[in-house]
């Protein structure tokens, strides 16, 4: 068996498993036949990188030969995404087990039925060659979504839950729109095939149109600021788990989606041309930047701080790809890798304090730095990365985004970066100032520090982020081939 | 007024979107929102299928003497496109009813407000 046909694998366990996770009952086995199902995903894709960064993967659903069969057509862009997707997914299960039997206390096997349908519909996402198929992966991993953010405790949830499923689907059926479109003028759903027909049709008012649709409706699916109302809600009345996961993979794939299509379907001397696009996604990015960072100092409640953070961190992201440059997408990539590294760390090490203290408040934390040392310094470690200090993994990122700006001679863009850093300096702070520099009063229960089953998986992801600070060849090397394909090959515009 | 005419369909959808979005955006009682997204999400289904039609053309099925037939491909994709909206409508129309049992109301505009804490 060859990596090509292994690699379609990586979403069909958790799928498979899914289904036998809905029949089981009890606690346990549920979680066991899911981890399992994960492990065996993230290996699968793990494999799956270095084999397609050397030649793109094409695996024909069915032995119909592609462009009229469903490819997974694979090169170092999707694999990137989907192996953090499915690694992001084997570090947090471990974590799982104790918060989820605290939070969602019954029913555990659809519970994780959900989350694996969530999980093989973002790994269909970024293996699909086709653009159909993109569609009805994301409707099954946002439905999933919809599902498990409502498995909430707090009845907020339901509400969070209600707004993103219409925000959501506003979002999905926009690129439906945009895919029929690139139907009826090329012909085609495959996306290798739709580049290749496309330049004949592009000068078209239809397919002007269904770009606008696809990056309105990423846009909505990656929170991109006007569009990112539905977040800080679902991330912080979600499941601890499920905000842990969510936020590591959900925006991510949308992001890939978008870029999939911006870059490699239109082609950026197109797309970019044709509609103010560079403008555009960098004023969105830096607004994206100031409104979360601002929105985020302010929160009382620190899970929607750092779903407010998630906002300004998408901004990021938005503005790597805005500068259309090898060094500009990759700086993109990497800040994708290394945002969902560390902020998984960081909800992670909420989500344990949620698990020994019952609530998230600024308030509840106060003088925990004593009582759960372990907690509070990976909660304070895993911040130095989402501030970007050296060593860390957000360094890294935020170097090559510096690198990206200057490039192009945008100094004022290192400007902006550096603020909106300062002030994810001044929201961490206040958690840590909370944590060591306030009394706990004597009306809050005392609590001691977290099992080792929440706190081994969180020091592993902060050990991650100081890894990826320091060996950068995975991630500078996986982000730059993945720009590199998504540009085909080393352009610029 | 021919081309108008000859382009029906696509009026049809146009209208039938607008309406379904504002639904969507202007109504506060979630059912009426989920039906507003239902309404969006069918004139999408209606441009697809518009599309695999062609004039003079016969249902896509082989057999003796037919040479022309309709694009079968627009029919399939939102075979599976209806059932994707028929999935969103059950979740959507769950959760209203799991709000209503929460909250006893279904309307958007003030639920969560009283909620005290760290709202907002």
């Amino acid at each position: 068996m060859t990596i090509t046909e292994l690699m379609p694998f990586s979403v069909l366990v958790p799928l498979i498993a899914s289904l036998v996770c809905a029949l089981l009952p009890g606690r346990f086995w549920p979680w066991a036949v899911t981890l399992v199902a994960v492990i065996v995903s993230a290996v699968i894709a793990a494999f799956t990188l270095p084999a397609a960064a050397q030649v793109t993967l094409s695996y024909a659903f069915g032995n119909w030969p592609p462009p009229i069969g469903i490819e997974y057509r694979v090169d170092a862009a999707n694999a990137f995404v989907a192996l953090l997707v499915a690694g992001m997914a084997a570090v947090a299960l471990p974590w799982a087990k104790k918060s989820v039997d605290k939070e969602v206390p019954e029913r555990q096997g659809a519970f994780y039925a959900l989350f694996l349908l969530a999980l093989s519909g973002l790994l269909g996402i970024t293996l699909s060659g086709d653009a159909f198929n993109i569609f009805v992966f994301l409707e099954i991993s946002s439905l999933a979504t919809y599902g498990l953010i409502a498995h909430g405790s707090d009845r907020r949830a339901l509400l969070a839950s209600f707004r993103y499923l219409i925000m959501g689907t506003v979002g999905a059926t926009f690129l439906l729109i945009g895919i029929g479109f690139l139907y009826i003028m090329t012909g085609t759903l495959n996306l290798a095939d739709l580049a290749e027909r496309l330049p004949e049709v592009r000068d078209t008012s239809t397919v002007r149109a269904a770009l606008a649709f696809i990056i309105v409706g990423m846009g909505l699916k990656l929170a991109m600021l006007p569009l990112h109302l539905w977040l800080p809600n679902a991330y912080t009345y979600a499941p601890s788990f499920v905000t842990v996961f969510l936020a590591g993979t959900a925006t991510k794939v949308a992001l890939y989606v978008m870029l999939r299509f911006v870059f490699t379907v239109f082609a950026p001397d197109w797309s970019f041309v044709v509609l103010p696009l560079s403008t555009v996604l960098m004023i969105l990015g830096v607004a994206g930047m100031f409104a979360g960072s601002w929105v985020a100092m302010f929160q009382p409640n620190i899970k929607r701080m750092l779903a407010y953070s998630s906002v300004a961190q998408v901004g990021y992201m938005v503005l790597g790809v805005s500068l259309v440059s090898v060094i500009g997408l990759s700086a993109a990539f990497l800040h994708l890798f290394n945002h969902a590294l560390m902020k998984t760390a960081l909800f992670m090490a909420v989500g344990t304090v949620i698990y020994q203290v019952g609530s998230a408040r600024l308030k509840d934390v106060r003088g925990l730095g004593r009582t759960m040392p372990w907690t509070l310094t990976a909660f304070a470690l895993a911040g130095l990365s989402i501030i970007g200090v050296p060593l860390t993994a957000g360094f890294v990122s935020k170097w090559y985004l510096i690198q990206a700006a200057l490039d192009q001679g945008q100094w004022f863009l290192v400007v902006l970066i550096l603020v909106t850093s300062l002030m994810a300096v001044i929201y961490i702070w206040r958690v840590i100032e909370a944590a060591w520099f306030q009394e706990r009063s004597i009306k809050q229960p005392d609590v001691g520090e977290a099992p080792l089953a929440l706190l081994i998986p969180t020091w592993i992801l902060v050990a991650l982020n100081f890894y990826f600070g320091i060996d950068t060849r995975l991630t500078v090397g996986g982000a730059t081939a993945a720009a590199e394909a998504l540009l085909g090959g080393g352009m610029t515009p | 007024m021919m081309t108008i005419l000859s382009f029906i369909n696509y009026w049809v959808v146009v209208v039938l979107m607008m309406i379904g979005f504002y639904c969507v955006i202007a109504r506060g009682n979630m059912a009426k929102k989920v039906m507003g997204l239902n309404l969006f999400q069918t004139s999408v289904f209606i441009l697809f299928i518009s599309a695999g039609k062609i004039v003079g053309g016969s249902t896509p099925i082989l057999r003796e003497g037919v040479e022309m037939y309709s694009n079968p491909l627009p029919h399939v994709l939102i075979l599976t496109a209806i059932v994707v909206g028929v999935a969103t409508t059950a979740v959507g129309l769950a959760l209203a009813v799991r709000i209503n049992e929460a909250y006893g109301s279904i309307e958007d505009d003030h639920l969560g407000d009283e909620d005290d804490g760290d709202g907002q």
